[in-house]
């Protein structure tokens, strides 16, 4: 009795015993779920427009984070490093194209995602080769983002909210924003979206489909790269951040595949969920539920809706 | 010249359905199995310790995580975690009860897994596709965490590790560290030989054929009388059956001890390259892909000093993955069907040769 009793009305009590150390734990949640969201949605870009599930969209948010500080410390100044990373992103999502999408064109779904495990293992030890093993710290205030905390007195207590997350929500915000702008009202955006309906239709109206998929991977990197930054301020850079970045598939599926709010909303409510879980009902097994939780909450919604909240309907046909 | 089937007429349906139709390739069976059993005699320790022994156990895992992502269809993640639950139980139940042989222990080890791997299963007949793929990773991460969390499974060791128990067969020590590698390896190779005999007929008959159909498409298997609940079900449990199994023999015969991190994620996708690279839905597929993507890095390794080149350790490790990975995508390009499918055509042009076709 006291074990259901611990289950469910302990955690509430103190939630609302403590309202200042809730809202501390929704906003890391938030800003958590921001994060995943980020990557998700490097992860949906490409899923929309070649069909390929990107399983190296985590390695290319580590690796474009790791090409910046490496350059960095290489006596490169900032933001010439930062040119010169978007530049080595382009250069990767030409490289993909060249060697893994045309090759491959036209093979079942699981090729295409065990290619890019292929391309994870290439980046991981490129990476390293190029830049060492060790972790890194993100030059955060050389890009002059802001560090430290603004603390709220409030709700009878204490609310911190670290600057660079706050930084990291605005910048996520006005990303989707301009990708948004960007997919609706720009020419290549349409073509974007035609590649994503149909490729066949796509083609025979005259756009370029190796045009496309470079586009595509060059957006995702861009995407990697400003989650890379913002990941690396909040530990530090180094290959370790994979697991963070398998994260993103629980958001990913939760969402539905091919929907970028469905990325958004699905990034909210695990990075949410997950800290909530972790610091309300974690003790009662013995702490550590982060590793798994995120993928229940996933398993459970897609019990209830096998395409994810906002995917497109599977049909079926014979 | 001496692969040609000419002459060898079949006379009963028997004969002509076998798995074998060819003398040629029975023979070469034969030869292999042959090959197998005497290698120890002629190769060195460190042949048999350190490439044999692991690459018959991972071969094993393939062979399990074949049955379920090349045979039926179903993308999975969490191979290395059921592994895990096979290790895990084995080193449970032969801690328990000592008296009892290790190859009871082993087998029975698989079956712990298999009803873990049907619980892990039952999403799989509403999620489909990459949704099930990130779905069974919430298994490897549970598990992984029960392995960590739960100090009753590793008898509460202060380091958190299992240490395989010395045990004996026959008079002779299998397990531990007084078992010699070639004991080791015949065991794991009598193992293997039986399971794969085992899912060699399972896979040709009429339940392998109902694992192919609901690959192909699985409402049209439903459509033609397949009962989808039963079959994925039945697939999840063989395959965690053998992948429990290979998890055993993992740690019993090859590692002697094992952390949580032996079955962590990257061994399941290793498991996963191997099916993939070796050919989806081929037995012998398994075996190539556990030979090249286990021996790869070995080899990776190794060939800077027969050169006489030194590189640091680290940079080994780095040009490693780089390797691996172009490889990876390498033979995809090539052959996305997998070694499996080279093998094919190989025989194909030996049977025809001197002739193109």
């Amino acid at each position: 009795m006291s074990f259901v009793y611990s289950i469910f009305v302990d955690p509430f009590v103190q939630m609302i015993g403590a309202p200042d150390l809730l809202v501390q734990t929704l906003w890391e949640g938030l800003v958590g779920g921001v994060l995943y969201a980020l990557i998700a949605l490097g992860f949906v870009l490409i899923f929309k427009a070649s069909g390929v599930f990107n399983f190296a969209q985590g390695i290319m948010m580590v690796f474009a984070a790791l090409t910046l500080v490496g350059l960095h410390e290489k006596g490169v100044p900032a933001f010439l490093a930062l040119a010169l990373t978007i530049l080595v992103m382009f250069a990767l999502a030409l490289a993909v194209e060249r060697v893994i999408l045309r090759p491959l064109v036209n093979q079942p779904d699981i090729i295409l995602f065990m290619a890019t495990f292929g391309l994870t293992y290439v980046l991981i030890g490129l990476g390293e080769l190029v830049f060492g093993g060790n972790p890194k710290n993100m030059i955060t205030s050389e890009l002059l983002l802001p560090s430290g905390s603004l603390d709220f007195k409030t709700l009878g207590g204490l609310v911190s909210l670290q600057k660079i997350d706050i930084a990291a929500a605005i910048i996520a915000s006005l990303m989707v924003a301009v990708l948004a702008l960007f997919f609706q009202k720009t020419r290549i955006g349409r073509a974007l979206r035609a590649v994503a309906d149909d490729h066949q239709a796509a083609l025979s109206v005259g756009i370029s489909l190796d045009q496309i998929w470079v586009i595509v991977w060059f957006t995702a990197g861009l995407v990697a790269l400003a989650t890379g930054i913002m990941w690396g301020a909040r530990s530090n850079v180094s290959f370790a951040l994979e697991i963070i970045a398998l994260k993103a598939l629980p958001v990913l599926i939760l969402g539905g595949l091919t929907s970028v709010p469905g990325a958004i909303v699905g990034g909210l409510i695990i990075g949410i969920g997950e800290k909530l879980g972790e610091f309300y009902w974690g003790p009662l097994v013995g702490g550590g539920i982060e590793s798994w939780l995120a993928y229940f909450i996933a398993l459970a919604v897609l019990l209830f809706r096998p395409q994810g909240l906002f995917g497109e309907k599977i049909i079926e046909r014979i | 010249m001496f692969y040609r089937e000419a002459g060898q007429y079949k006379t009963t349906y028997q004969a002509d359905m076998s798995v074998f139709p060819i003398l040629q390739d029975r023979i070469g069976l034969a030869l292999i199995i042959v090959a197998a059993l005497v290698l120890p005699l002629v190769a060195g320790e460190f042949m048999i310790a350190s490439v044999m022994v692991p690459f018959l156990i991972l071969a094993l895992a393939a062979i399990g995580l074949n049955i379920l992502t090349g045979y039926t269809g179903l993308v999975s993640l969490g191979t290395g975690a059921f592994m895990g639950v096979g290790a895990y139980a084995c080193y449970k139940l032969s801690t328990t009860f000592p008296a009892i042989n290790i190859l009871v222990w082993i087998v029975a080890s698989g079956f712990v897994s298999c009803a873990v791997g049907v619980l892990f299963g039952l999403p799989s007949l509403r999620i489909k596709g990459f949704y099930l793929a990130v779905a069974t990773l919430a298994a490897q991460f549970f598990l992984q965490w029960c392995f960590v969390r739960v100090p009753w499974l590793y008898n509460y060791n202060p380091s958190g590790a299992i240490e395989v128990p010395s045990r004996t067969l026959f008079g002779i020590h299998v397990t531990g560290a007084s078992a010699t590698p070639t004991t080791r390896y015949y065991v794991a190779l009598a193992i293997v030989i039986a399971v794969t005999w085992i899912v060699s007929n399972l896979v040709h008959g009429r339940v392998g054929r109902s694992f192919m159909a609901v690959r192909d498409m699985d409402i049209a298997a439903q459509l033609i009388g397949i009962r989808l609940l039963r079959t994925k079900l039945l697939a999840f449990a063989v395959s965690s059956f053998i992948t429990g199994v290979a998890g055993a023999m993992m740690v019993f015969l090859w590692l002697g001890a094992a952390e949580p991190d032996a079955f962590n994620i990257n061994q399941s996708f290793i498991l996963l390259f191997m099916v993939i690279i070796g050919g989806l839905g081929s037995l012998i597929g398994s075996f190539f892909g556990a030979a090249l993507i286990y021996v790869l890095p070995i080899i990776v390794r190794a060939t800077p000093e027969t050169f006489g080149l030194t590189i640091g350790a680290a940079t080994v490790e780095h040009l490693t993955y780089l390797i691996t990975g172009a490889l990876i995508i390498f033979f995809l390009i090539v052959e996305p069907l997998g070694l499996a499918r080279l093998w094919q055509i190989g025989k194909q042009k030996l049977r025809v040769w001197p002739f193109p076709y």
